[in-house]
């Protein structure tokens, strides 16, 4: 059987059985399953939330079919385990473009919806899941159900982390684009007060993201590079490759090979990258969005203790206190926070009862997987955001408490109203424990 | 995605590799007739194919056990496109080895499957592209095909068969301009495949898939999928009978 593990690679979780979901028109026998079930396709969910230790994991990736593209409307209909990459060498060359991408291009649709993912273009476009006009769900009863935005079980779907169900397709609108490329701006601030006020300038650019170097303290605290660009002509850009892989990390790193030095050389290094402060250039849009997607199995570089992803989001204040806190516990706590994405969400509303986005700054750190420090310190940073009134991503998140998670996701209890009564993951289980 | 006319015929298009090689050729705006076991996964793949650039798909059903069906569905297929430039034989199902040793039945059904089925195709399809004096016909065999070990000697008794079958139906068309190309695919992380232990000599079905696609347009003769199942085979073959037959394979 080959390998369910989730993207950081902690924690490990042994499913009971796998069942591949091949045919949308001839579902797997879930009647006959025994445990909790869950769906399953590229992985990349940060901690547990695609994992489910001692249950069944529904594998969707052959669920990868294209149903119907209409090139004039930009609607494109695809079953479940499409990966965003399949969709992006499709509609490129035709002058379209996914409404929103996450940081790799190798998630499936389903997946996407499940977590109602986010990009660089969240101040604009919103999440994923608001750009998903239609979805067929198949419950464990055999019941599938196609639904639309307005309907509760959609609503519940979207950002649902598959709770409800196995999504078996789904349909997207796309939006125009001129090319293929990305004229983009890359900027050096150098400290959080020059990251607020470049945010400040958001609305006029399509994508925005920040990349901040967390080891800085003092002065330097919150300094980074800031990165805004738009689509742009471009000819043609390579396809993606075949596989996820293609310059692959072979092995685990032995004993990995971050570490809070490693980590220090690195941040000052990429900091430092580029002798102006301020460039400009057109790119394909793939290393512009997809960065580490290039260096397949990056995470080995974190050893076979794999790592953690800490993302928050806290609400705005005028000079940024929450985050200036979160970045200070950080800095202080001696864990070898590796470079962080910081951003400011804006205030389209999020479409599904359980999505993550809410307005304010989020910020998404790795930290190598070192035992009860690591956990401490991301258990302080969850009281300062939770102060804060702000939330933890659960997609990313392998640790977080009960009591957290019901002060992040009050609409955990109306979740449970749609759910379906036989899926459940390690994640659920871990946040609902009594 | 200019239509380039070519002529697809893939049989058994809803397996993984021969879905990914199917989508190499509607990528280049070929016409294609694919079949599967039922009409709802052929439209399935049929509608992936048009989605993805190829310029006509029509899904017909076919199931290789009903072998006057499926010459029939072979001439319909022939009829409607005027003959083909490629046909790919890629069905097939991967046989639970103990309850073929348990179950003579099972090991029977298994080789009607996986080669009395494929060659009750492969004869009317060789008597047409032999009269057409052109085309390319591709079948799926496996590296189990090289040699029976005890874990799955059913198949690879099919499987080998299969290469028998297709040496001989290369000789006999060459002369007359028809390609034949025999597959040989190793590991291949697909449905047929979840229940193994993936170690690292998997691959993807995609990569599998456009593996297959490259072999048949070279016209190659034998392909191992991918190319580094060639030298182990070659390995594999070499070990003498009496020590290959104490050995855990």
């Amino acid at each position: 059987m080959r390998a369910y593990r989730s993207w950081g690679r902690y924690p490990e979780a042994t499913p009971a059985a796998v069942v591949p979901v091949v045919w949308r028109s001839d579902p797997p026998p879930l009647e006959r399953a025994r445990g909790p079930l869950l769906a399953y396709a590229c992985g990349r969910s940060y901690g547990d939330s695609c994992l489910n230790d001692g249950g069944v994991l529904l594998d969707v990736r052959r669920l990868d079919r294209l149903i119907s593209f209409d090139g004039e409307r930009g609607l494109l209909c695809c079953e479940a385990g499409v990966t965003l990459a399949q969709i992006l060498d499709l509609v490129v060359p035709r002058g379209w473009f996914l409404p929103v991408v996450p940081g790799t291009r190798w998630v499936s649709v389903g997946g996407a919806i499940a977590n109602d993912i986010h990009g660089k273009n969240h101040h604009r476009a919103g999440t994923f899941g608001a750009h998903v006009t239609r979805l067929e769900l198949l419950r464990s009863s055999g019941e599938r159900i196609t639904c639309t935005p307005a309907d509760p079980i959609f609503q519940s779907t979207v950002g649902g982390l598959g709770l409800t169900g196995v999504i078996l397709w789904a349909e997207i609108a796309l939006k125009r684009v001129p090319g293929a490329g990305i004229a983009m701006e890359r900027i050096r601030f150098p400290d959080l007060n020059g990251f607020l006020e470049l945010a400040a300038e958001d609305a006029r650019f399509e994508y925005t993201v920040a990349w901040v170097d967390c080891l800085a303290r003092g002065r330097r605290l919150g300094r980074g590079v800031y990165l805004r660009g738009d689509h742009a002509p471009l000819e043609r850009t390579a396809p993606s490759p075949l596989e996820a892989q293609r310059l692959r990390v072979p092995m685990d790193a032995p004993g990995g090979l971050v570490n809070a030095f490693t980590m220090r050389l690195f941040n000052e290094a990429y900091y430092r990258a580029g002798l102006r402060a301020r460039r400009r250039a057109t790119v394909p849009y793939a290393p512009f969005f997809f960065p580490l997607d290039a260096v397949g199995e990056w995470t080995r570089l974190y050893g076979p203790k794999g790592f953690v992803q800490y993302q928050c989001v806290v609400p705005d204040t005028p000079n940024g206190e929450a985050i200036r806190t979160v970045f200070d516990r950080i800095a202080g706590s001696g864990e070898a926070a590796s470079l962080a994405v910081l951003k400011r969400f804006g205030d389209l509303g999020s479409p599904g009862w359980l999505s993550f986005p809410r307005p304010g700054l989020t910020l998404a750190v790795d930290f190598p997987f070192r035992g009860a420090s690591t956990l401490r310190l991301l258990d302080e940073l969850d009281a300062v955001v939770a102060a804060a009134g702000g939330a933890v991503y659960p997609a990313k998140d392998a640790r977080m408490s009960p009591a957290s998670f019901r002060a992040f996701f009050p609409a955990a209890e109306r979740l449970e109203t749609q759910r379906d009564p036989r899926f459940s993951s390690s994640f659920w289980r871990r946040v609902r424990a009594a | 995605m200019r239509p380039d006319g070519l002529r697809v015929l893939v049989v058994g298009a809803s397996s993984a590799i021969a879905t990914e090689t199917a989508r190499a050729y509607a990528e280049r705006g070929a016409r294609l007739v694919v079949t599967a076991r039922t009409p709802e996964r052929g439209e399935a793949v049929a509608a992936d194919l048009r989605v993805r650039g190829a310029a006509e798909v029509r899904a017909l059903t076919l199931d290789v056990t009903d072998h006057a069906g499926g010459t029939a569905v072979i001439d319909q297929a022939w009829t409607a496109f005027g003959g083909f430039d490629v046909a790919l034989l890629a069905a097939g199902v991967l046989p639970d080895q103990l309850r073929c040793e348990a179950d003579g039945a099972a090991a029977v059904a298994a080789l009607d499957v996986n080669l009395v089925g494929i060659v009750a195709l492969l004869t009317p399809l060789a008597n047409r592209f032999g009269a057409a004096g052109r085309g390319c016909i591709a079948v799926i065999g496996s590296v189990a095909g090289d040699r029976g070990r005890q874990s799955n000697y059913v198949y690879g008794a099919a499987k080998g068969g299969l290469d028998r079958f297709l040496q001989g139906l290369r000789n006999r068309l060459h002369r007359s301009g028809v390609a034949v190309v025999t597959l040989k695919p190793g590991f291949v992380d697909t449905p047929m495949t979840s229940a193994m232990d993936q170690g690292p000599l998997f691959v993807s079905a995609r990569r599998a898939g456009r593996a297959v696609y490259r072999a048949i347009e070279r016209r190659r003769d034998v392909a191992y999928v991918p190319w580094f199942w060639r030298p182990i085979m070659l390995v594999v073959r070499a070990i003498p009978e009496r020590v290959f037959k104490r050995l855990r394979l």
